[in-house]
């Protein structure tokens, strides 16, 4: 190669390689503020600040969720398998909000421990399939978060 | 070797090459977008918790993917065109760079008509969503810094070199769902692993985005011929083509 041009590419290789140091460096510095949400594990750790709004995320514990007759309010339980945190809300919950699926809710940690959400999302995961699908898994014995980790087993 | 690269590099061999290569690509691109979208709308069965919410994924997907091709394709050019001088690779990145940008927003759009229905929320800065709408300012700033410029060359050196840093929001973009927690999933697509859903959901969404690609090279061929003619209009060849006609 022309040796003009050599030289070239390697400034060109320079730059993108200091650029990406500086950028991968200041990523690493923002790594906890960059996470959308704190996990039970860390609220229960302490490092999720207590009277400030903040998001959480984990999953709605099965059988946890009650709902109030008379209005909104309901209460349930939002878990990585490790820890429990129980979240108190009053509003409409989207479409996919059931037990067993990942949430992320938006509000403040009370002194007492508990969660007061002023926002709920669902979080949803990538596996798509059809009803007939979901139908079958379940009656064979499957739920269809399992859906990936039984095909793999078949092979 | 070298003799063919030359050829195909310049403006003449480039324009001669791609008429031929062109109208492959438009019959492949309208052939697969075709089908790919009837399919993926008609036909493919509603998932069983989104319903047919989830056929958004049909447009979501390859756009989100044709964006971030767009701009490594951006980044290709730019240093074929900073190291080699190969005018070519300039006129086709000022093409790409508008259809990026238009990917990207379509991305973004339907994810958050996607958004409402599934999370709840049309809008979160999750690392995913934040990145992608990163990228669009960078395909901004690109098309934005060509434009500054009253000396065309400078424009095209000065977009080149942001295109080659901005490159590297690329590997941000696809594993940020992977380093931080978001409320984006996981990716669907992965040349390594199996899809994940079945046969009758995938194959429809594997048309459209090879419908996609092929529709961006075919637009991309086609709108760097137009390039070329434009800044080569003082050139004989083009003056005997022309006049030809």
């Amino acid at each position: 190669m022309h040796p003009k041009r050599k030289q070239k590419l390697f400034i060109i290789l320079g730059l993108l390689s200091l650029a990406a140091i500086a950028i991968g460096l200041t990523l690493y510095a923002l790594r906890s503020n960059v996470n959308l949400f704190f996990s039970p594990v860390q609220i229960a750790d302490g490092d999720a600040p207590v009277g400030r709004q903040i998001r959480a995320g984990g999953m709605v514990k099965e059988g946890s969720v009650e709902r109030d007759d008379e209005n909104l309010d309901v209460v349930f339980t939002v878990t990585d398998y490790v820890d429990d945190l129980e979240v108190r809300y009053s509003g409409i919950l989207p479409d996919l909000f059931r037990e067993g699926q990942g949430v992320v809710v938006v509000g403040e940690l009370s002194e007492s421990g508990h969660f007061e959400a002023n926002e709920v999302m669902a979080k949803h995961d990538e596996n798509y399939m059809p009803k007939e699908v979901a139908e079958a898994l379940e009656d064979s014995g499957y739920s269809p978060e399992d859906y990936g980790v039984k095909v793999e087993g078949a092979d | 070797m070298w003799r063919i690269i030359h050829q195909f590099g310049s403006p003449k061999g480039f324009y001669d090459f791609s008429a031929r290569l062109q109208p492959w690509f438009w019959a492949a691109a309208v052939l697969l977008l075709l089908t790919g979208s009837l399919w993926g709308l008609l036909y493919a069965p509603a998932d069983y918790q989104q319903g047919d919410s989830f056929r958004i994924i049909y447009v979501h997907v390859p756009a989100a993917l044709l964006a971030q091709s767009a701009f490594v394709g951006l980044a290709v050019a730019a240093v074929i065109f900073l190291v080699w001088k190969i005018k070519v690779a300039d006129m086709a990145a000022s093409v790409m760079a508008p259809f990026g940008a238009a990917m990207t927003f379509v991305a973004l759009f339907s994810g958050a008509v996607w958004g409402v229905p599934t999370w709840g929320t049309w809008w979160v800065w999750d690392a995913r969503l934040t990145s992608m709408l990163i990228l669009l300012f960078l395909f901004f700033g690109i098309i934005a810094l060509r434009g500054a410029f009253t000396h065309r060359d400078s424009g095209s050196r000065a977009a080149s070199v942001l295109a080659i840093v901005g490159v590297i929001n690329i590997p941000i973009i696809k594993y940020s769902v992977e380093w931080w927690n978001t409320l984006h999933q996981p990716a669907t697509f992965s040349v390594t692993e199996r899809p994940s859903m079945p046969a009758e959901m995938w194959m429809p969404l594997l048309l459209m985005v090879l419908g996609f690609y092929c529709f961006f090279i075919a637009l991309t061929l086609m709108r760097t011929r137009n390039e070329i003619l434009r800044r080569e209009s003082n050139k004989r060849w083009v003056r005997e083509l022309v006049r030809g006609q």
